[in-house]
């Protein structure tokens, strides 16, 4: 495959290319889907193909093909250069790439279980089993399992001399249950809002025993029906670690994108609050908010051994004692910003262009743990696992809902609340960050649907969270 | 025969009598001329087939997808569906494969388009960033081409072509931005200036916004903000999965909505994009949704038809078994006042050009949360006032448009960008009664 990727690269180059860089991609994907004990859907796919870049003046030319041969790599080679050229139409000041370390490698995420060679048998029954438990609550409607897993092969060639071959493994799942009722519908999931995904093999997925938590989560949901509604106040705000996980995915994590803060996304995605002059001295929060970005983590979703511009994968820290410090990048931002290139940029299969995309943008554990938190809360809410999220192009504006809340009070839980939401204004919010969890608590929660680019493309992330607490959130928004 | 036709038979003879099966294949190319800070930044393309198999072995189901189309890799590719297949439960709600049927005569295909060549992307860009006069530009301009085809054991089969073309925009100042848009079948009927001039038009109006206080307003709402109201009203409510798991608001013959408010979906419009058959093989014509405010019928599937005992509407997609089936050729009725004779009838409201960002807190009520984008303005006594800054709303969008809160529709109608994509929606502007705003940009 390699030589496909040379050949593309070669292509691209003989057609007035300054760089070009190239990756043969054979992704394989696993989808089971069980709703009420009945398979919805089983689906297998394989996308396989090579995606070259070139670089001429101000812009990057991209060209895909499922061909997957000599002749229509160095063809593709080509038309990327071609493209690219047309781009002199509009033109800008010419692009540079920050200069990386040359390298001959390999990487394979380390699984003890291919899923692919577990027996569908297996996996269906487990999903048909925590259907089956979940239907057995009173009040529930939809019960729903899902599994996914990812095995991807990749090939990368630059005009500067890398060949990197990559084996990325994933896998992910979860479960859901819905209860409706005259005029509303609840839902709780597990172990988060879409499932958990995480680098590595099915052992992922037995880690998190499904069938131990399929009764509690069917009899909350049920329970939520008849939920007192959650008053809209302003109290302490308690979150659940795959909440914060979302939280710092969406109010940090995409507005410290250098390609947004530099304004290439700013008609989709969007731009960034964040302005580069204010780099090492913005307070983004309190003392308590540690946030690296981290692609070196075993097990986490944004796991790597390099990005798909042949940069190591690296930890960076983006947020020190609360001040802002470090930002997502690849060679052609970095150098536009002059900060050391990060190693983030990532493609969605071979026909997408590379682009800045976060790895592992976590926070760092605390000192606390969640009994903790509550015990010393006189007054708040406890929220847990993601509903809906919603956030303005600049990342500042957010309201999240979550499944499920509870009251705190004088140090104890107390009633379950529903449709529980807050709001607020990112700087302003992780300031207010008073009591942070760590321990075993701190988990690695993995995004399998993070959207961004033109043509769409889907990334997946990780975000390493535990719970805490944030102080004066307004909360109980609704409509 | 063409390349996607050949592709489905192929396929099809290799499963041969050891199923039912359906393939859905299609061969094209899509390209993007994506520009940022007024110049080309990121320039892409693709081309390649992709082939969707979905057999059923004594209705045991598995569906399987590849792009790989040499002989071998197509006949590993049959034999592991089938494979997987024999391994499941029984699906006791397999409706079967469909027998053949008519397709509707339309093509929505422009040969330019199909074939556009970036020179005629960057020219669209070029005009679009040259209306700004100086502002900063950012969006992308989009061609796609492709040859689509159906073939089941049953001996259904469909073929077509299709194309679209996109060109989508920002301008911005230091302080604000405004939005334009325009889609079609043909890349000749985009006209880069006069989405670009819009864009720019927007962006300098809005460039000293103030902070309005949050509360309920009467709106008026652009194109681009009720194609993503209309959008999450056909994903969540007029979908036969929803209403047959009862997550839907929809009620067919019920008065749901204002009287002024009808919305259907029509592949066979002269103006759509798009393909007259979905991937199920079924024929998709014209399905009043809403007449008049009464809801009429809803988007359906094979399975869904099935289970509530009508017919499929043609509204299977990739996906769908999860989602269920979804209209995604949306029509809403025209009025015969223009946009100022909207704003006219408006003594205190907020103009939205887009929402953004919007999620769902329930699908029942239809309850929604999102913010407004590129371009928001105070409307007082009868004419815009100000610019205001970024709003944040939670509403159920179902209830908004109920009885006695739609008072005007525009003669704008026009495929506008909502929150699921571009290509979705013919709409107008609509002037709604209230809307609820919740918070600022501060919060």
């Amino acid at each position: 495959m390699f030589d496909l990727a040379t050949a593309a690269v070669e292509g691209a180059l003989a057609a007035g290319a300054t760089y070009a860089d190239a990756r043969v991609v054979i992704g394989k994907e696993e989808a089971i889907d069980v709703q009420n004990q009945a398979v919805q859907s089983l689906g297998r796919g394989e996308k396989a193909g090579v995606g070259v870049r070139a670089l001429i003046g101000s812009s990057w030319g991209f060209f895909a093909t499922a061909d997957l041969t000599r002749r229509a790599a160095a063809a593709a080679g080509a038309r990327a250069a071609d493209i690219a050229r047309a781009s002199a139409i509009v033109p800008g000041e010419p692009m540079h790439l920050a200069d990386v370390e040359v390298v001959v490698d390999s990487y394979e995420t380390p699984a003890i279980e291919d899923p692919f060679t577990v027996p569908l048998s297996e996996k269906v029954d487990l999903l048909i089993g925590v259907t089956r438990t979940m239907q057995e609550v009173d009040g529930i409607a939809i019960a729903t399992g899902k599994l996914t897993f990812y095995d991807t092969n990749k090939w990368f060639v630059s005009s500067q001399g890398h060949r990197i071959h990559q084996h990325i493994v994933e896998s992910g799942g979860g479960f859901d249950a819905t209860a409706i009722g005259e005029r509303e519908s609840q839902r709780r999931s597990y172990p988060q809002s879409f499932g958990q995904f995480e680098t590595g093999g099915y052992e992922v997925i037995r880690k998190w025993d499904f069938a131990a938590n399929a009764g509690r989560i069917a009899e909350e949901a049920a329970a939520l029906l008849t939920a007192d509604e959650m008053e809209e106040r302003e109290t302490n705000l308690i979150l659940e670690g795959s909440q914060l996980a979302l939280q710092i995915h969406e109010s940090v994590g995409h507005a410290i994108e250098l390609d947004r803060i530099l304004g290439w996304e700013a008609a989709f995605a969007g731009t960034s609050h964040l302005q580069l002059p204010k780099l090492g001295t913005f307070m983004f929060g309190s003392p308590l908010m540690n946030i690296t970005a981290d692609a070196t983590l075993p097990g986490a979703l944004g796991t790597f051994g390099y990005d798909d511009e042949g940069t190591k994968a690296q930890r960076v820290d983006i947020v020190r004692d609360g001040v802002w410090v470090g930002v997502l990048s690849g060679r052609d931002s970095a150098a536009l910003a002059g900060v050391s290139p990060g190693g983030m940029v990532r493609g969605d299969g071979y026909n997408r262009l590379p682009m800045v995309r976060m790895t592992n943008i976590g926070i760092l554990p605390g000192p606390s743990s969640l009994d903790e938190i509550i015990a010393e809360t006189k007054d708040g809410v406890y929220m847990a696992t993601n509903r809906s999220w919603s956030i303005d192009d600049k990342r500042l504006n957010f309201q999240f809902g979550t499944e499920i809340a509870w009251e705190v009070k004088d140090g104890k839980l107390g009633r379950m609340l529903k449709n529980p939401t807050y709001t607020g204004i990112g700087p302003v919010f992780w300031s207010s960050l008073d009591m942070l969890a760590g321990g075993d608590e701190w988990i690695h929660w993995g995004t399998p649907n993070c959207g961004k680019g033109q043509p769409m493309q889907v990334a997946h992330t990780g975000h390493s969270a535990a719970p805490g607490r944030f102080a004066n959130v307004r909360v109980g928004v609704r409509g | 025969m063409n390349r996607a036709a050949e592709l489905a038979e192929r396929v099809l003879s290799l499963v041969g009598d050891r199923a039912e099966a359906e393939v859905v294949t299609s061969h094209g190319n899509l390209s993007l001329t994506r520009f940022a800070n007024s110049f080309i930044h990121q320039n892409v393309a693709e081309e390649g087939d992709t082939v969707s198999l979905r057999v059923a072995v004594d209705r045991r189901v598995a569906s399987a997808t590849t792009t790989s189309t040499e002989p071998d890799a197509l006949a590993a590719f049959v034999d592991g569906a089938l494979e997987t297949a024999a391994l499941q439960p029984v699906d006791e709600d397999w409706p079967g494969v469909g027998g053949p049927e008519e397709i509707p005569d339309v093509e929505h295909v422009d040969d330019d388009t199909y074939d556009a060549l970036p020179a005629a992307r960057a020219a669209l860009v070029k005009a679009f960033v040259d209306a700004g006069d100086g502002l900063l530009a950012a969006g992308y301009c989009q061609t796609e081409g492709e040859t689509v085809a159906f073939a089941n054991t049953a001996g259904r089969f469909a073929q077509r072509r299709d194309s679209v073309a996109i060109l989508d925009g920002i301008h911005q100042t230091g302080t604000s931005a405004g939005s334009g848009h325009a889609t079609s079948a043909a890349i000749g009927d985009l006209d880069g200036a006069a989405v670009g001039s819009l864009a720019a038009q927007r962006a300098i109006d809005s460039a000293s916004p103030f902070d309005a206080k949050p509360g309920v307003y009467e709106v008026i709402l652009a194109p681009e903000a009720v194609a993503t109201v209309v959008m999450f009203l056909a994903f969540y409510g007029f979908n036969g999965k929803m209403v047959s798991e009862g997550q839907s608001f929809a009620e067919i013959g019920s008065q749901q909505f204002d009287r002024r408010f009808s919305m259907w979906d029509d592949a066979t419009d002269a103006r759509a994009v798009g393909v007259p058959f979905d991937t199920e093989g079924t024929a998709k014509r014209r399905l009043e949704l809403v007449s008049n405010g009464v809801t009429k019928d809803i988007a359906h599937n094979r399975r869904t038809a099935r289970k509530a005992g009508t017919v499929s509407t043609g509204h299977h997609f990739p996906g769908a078994e999860g989602v269920g089936p979804v209209a995604t050729n949306i029509f809403v009725a025209g009025g015969d006042r223009t946009v100022d004779e909207l704003i006219a009838g408006v003594e205190r409201g907020i103009y939205v050009s887009t929402f953004n960002y919007c999620r769902i807190l329930d699908p029942k009520t239809m309850v929604a949360t999102g913010l407004t984008r590129n371009g928001t303005f105070m409307i007082e006594n009868g004419r815009i006032s100000g610019a205001v800054t970024n709003l944040r709303f939670t509403q159920s969008f179902f209830g908004a448009l109920g009885p006695d809160r739609l008072l005007g529709v525009a003669d704008d109608a026009r495929f506008a960008d909502g929150e699921f994509g571009p290509r979705f929606t013919h709409v107008p502007t609509l002037h709604l009664a209230s809307w609820n705003f919740t918070g600022g940009a501060e919060g």
